[in-house]
């Protein structure tokens, strides 16, 4: 089997010199691919995703990107290299209006990005709506698709979602899943953590179960549906 | 009763003299609420980075005096403000280079770069006396007035004269050219916006690929303009001494905060709201009331609320108020 475009592979770590949250745990995301990580609270998902992009301490295996070897990387420098993030909270400019939150997300882009910012209203209509309006005066579904079209904005290789729908009601929760996939149809992999276990699983191409930071269950999505022990432990029968 | 006597004699002594001091407060208090917004601590050497700016910019204009050059009927301060500006930038940075740059690397709690800042404070209040000396100076030249009372008396035929001094004149136009060109900066460049975006959200903000030492870099520079205006445009206004330069940093602080810190449009409006609450409470009415007032009913004492010894207590209470009943400030900055 060939390289996945994005790979954690074996990540053993923590935050700071706090002990290891993380144990030999492994995920990736190929092109094209919605990769979901769910779990039991405490699970370590957000972590997972954060040592991917570099947040935490990664002391034993390593994260590539294309083939390229970034686990010495800074957050910031992961960016310029193509990875896109959304955090799960304080992930917009409150205080800036609609379009400057997304220019500011092209802020390491020297050449014009206007093709970008107009991909992303044809992506997120709501957007081109409010563009001059305060992020922070925003709905919450509306706030995640500006965090989202922010990430977007630098054309990454790879997006990264941290519970993207954290705090929103179901019917606005459908129509972010709805944009994710549109996202994902573009041929950007995506990386995405997710507390809705059923509905993340409904959309995933690849799934990984952890448990106290690590490895549990791996599989497409409907093959974890399907399994007897994944429901009865995190799906509720 | 006469109304216009007392509104000329109002404007005299209340809303010229207040517009200016509010000017000045201002671009102060712009400042203050800069370094908070971005670099996330209450900068206690503002007032005396005023006065470095001033200082500088006086020693820079008795230079041109000497040289022989002016700025016609305009203050030849106004030629000085470039140099001064410039040095004060030089010194701001270096303050940062040696001094902030340490504390932020080590991401120190806000409560501790306050005191920090008191340190730098002492340390420019020393080099600033050590430099220019502690007495007042007075470093206005120029036409004196643009419409002085007398001849506003003839022009009118008034009893009351309305004075309107050059320095005035000038605090006015170039606080409003400031903001103007700061609001700009703010709003519509890049840089600009990447600023309004660290102060935001720090975190989301290196995650967009801004460069904080560039940010912190920045903002420095504009509060060393911001200082170095607002301190030679009440030193020509008023006079330079060391001293009253460190009191201002109340009456700044003051605003910033009713403003809501980290809020540029609250540093100005509460510059105004300061300035004006000072004036009007330690004027005395008197001369306005016996205008409106009859005969029978006029006051026979001064009608002052406050005596002017006591205008901090004005900036203070307001200050107080403020923190106890809407700490954000009046345009919804951060909470101290």
């Amino acid at each position: 089997m060939s390289e996945p475009f994005l790979i954690g592979d074996a990540m053993t770590g923590g935050y700071g010199k706090g002990p290891d949250i993380l144990h030999e745990c492994t995920i990736s995301a190929n092109k094209g691919e919605i990769a979901v990580i769910v779990g039991p609270n405490g699970a370590g998902k957000s972590t997972a995703m954060k040592a991917v992009f570099g947040m935490l301490n990664v002391h034993g295996g390593s994260v590539r990107l294309d083939g390229e070897d970034i686990t010495k990387l800074s957050p910031q420098e992961r960016v310029v290299k193509g990875m896109g993030f959304v955090p799960q909270t304080s992930n917009i400019f409150t205080s800036m209006t609609v379009e400057e939150n997304l220019e500011m997300g092209a802020f390491i882009r020297t050449d014009d990005f206007s093709d970008t910012l107009m991909q992303i209203y044809d992506l997120f209509p709501i957007l081109k709506e409010k563009r001059f309006q305060a992020a922070g005066e925003l709905s919450g579904g509306q706030r995640q698709q500006v965090a989202v079209g922010r990430a977007l904005m630098t054309q990454p290789k790879v997006l990264m979602l941290d519970e993207p729908t954290a705090g929103v009601s179901p019917i606005v929760m459908d129509e972010l899943f709805d944009r994710i996939i549109e996202v994902a149809r573009t041929g950007i992999p995506i990386l995405m953590v997710e507390q809705n276990a059923r509905q993340a699983l409904e959309i995933a191409d690849k799934a990984y179960v952890l448990v106290q930071g690590r490895n549990a269950h791996t599989g497409t999505g409907k093959e974890l549906l399907a399994d007897e022990e994944v429901r009865r432990s995190f799906l509720g029968g | 009763m006469d109304f216009l006597n007392a509104i000329v004699a109002f404007s005299n002594y209340v809303l010229v003299p207040g517009a200016a001091y509010g000017a000045q407060l201002a671009l102060g208090a712009l400042g203050v609420t800069l370094i908070y917004g971005i670099l996330r601590f209450s900068n206690f050497a503002h007032g005396d980075t005023m006065a470095f700016g001033t200082a500088m910019t006086i020693i820079i204009t008795n230079g041109l005096l000497a040289l022989g050059i002016t700025f016609g009927p305009l203050p030849t301060a106004l030629l000085a403000l470039p140099f001064g500006i410039a040095a004060t930038c030089l010194l701001v940075l270096f303050t940062d280079k040696l001094v902030y740059k340490f504390y932020r690397k080590q991401k120190a709690a806000p409560v501790i770069l306050v005191i920090v800042s008191m340190g730098v404070m002492f340390i420019m209040n020393g080099v600033v006396r050590f430099v220019i000396g502690v007495r007042d100076i007075r470093f206005t030249d120029g036409e004196r007035f643009i419409i002085s009372a007398r001849d506003f008396k003839e022009m009118t035929g008034l009893k009351e004269g309305l004075a309107i001094k050059t320095t005035q004149g000038i605090t006015v136009v170039v606080a409003i050219f400031v903001v103007i060109v700061l609001f700009w900066f703010l709003n519509k460049t890049r840089t600009g916006k990447s600023m309004r975006a660290f102060s935001d959200n720090e975190d989301l903000a290196l995650l967009s690929g801004i460069n904080p030492e560039k940010v912190v870099m920045v903002t420095w520079m504009i509060v060393a303009a911001l200082a170095t205006t607002a301190g030679v445009l009440y030193g020509l206004d008023k006079s330079f001494k060391a001293f009253t330069y460190f009191q201002l940093l109340l009456p700044i602080f003051a605003s910033a905060i009713v403003g809501g810190l980290g809020s540029p449009l609250g540093a100005i409006a509460g510059g105004f709201v300061i300035a004006f609450s000072e004036v009007t409470i330690t004027y005395a009415f008197k001369k306005v009331l016996v205008y409106l007032m009859p005969d029978s009913l006029e006051p026979t004492g001064l009608v002052q609320l406050l005596s002017t010894d006591y205008k901090f207590a004005v900036s203070f209470t307001i200050l107080i108020i403020v923190l106890l009943f809407k700490p954000t400030g009046l345009f919804k900055g951060k909470s101290v």
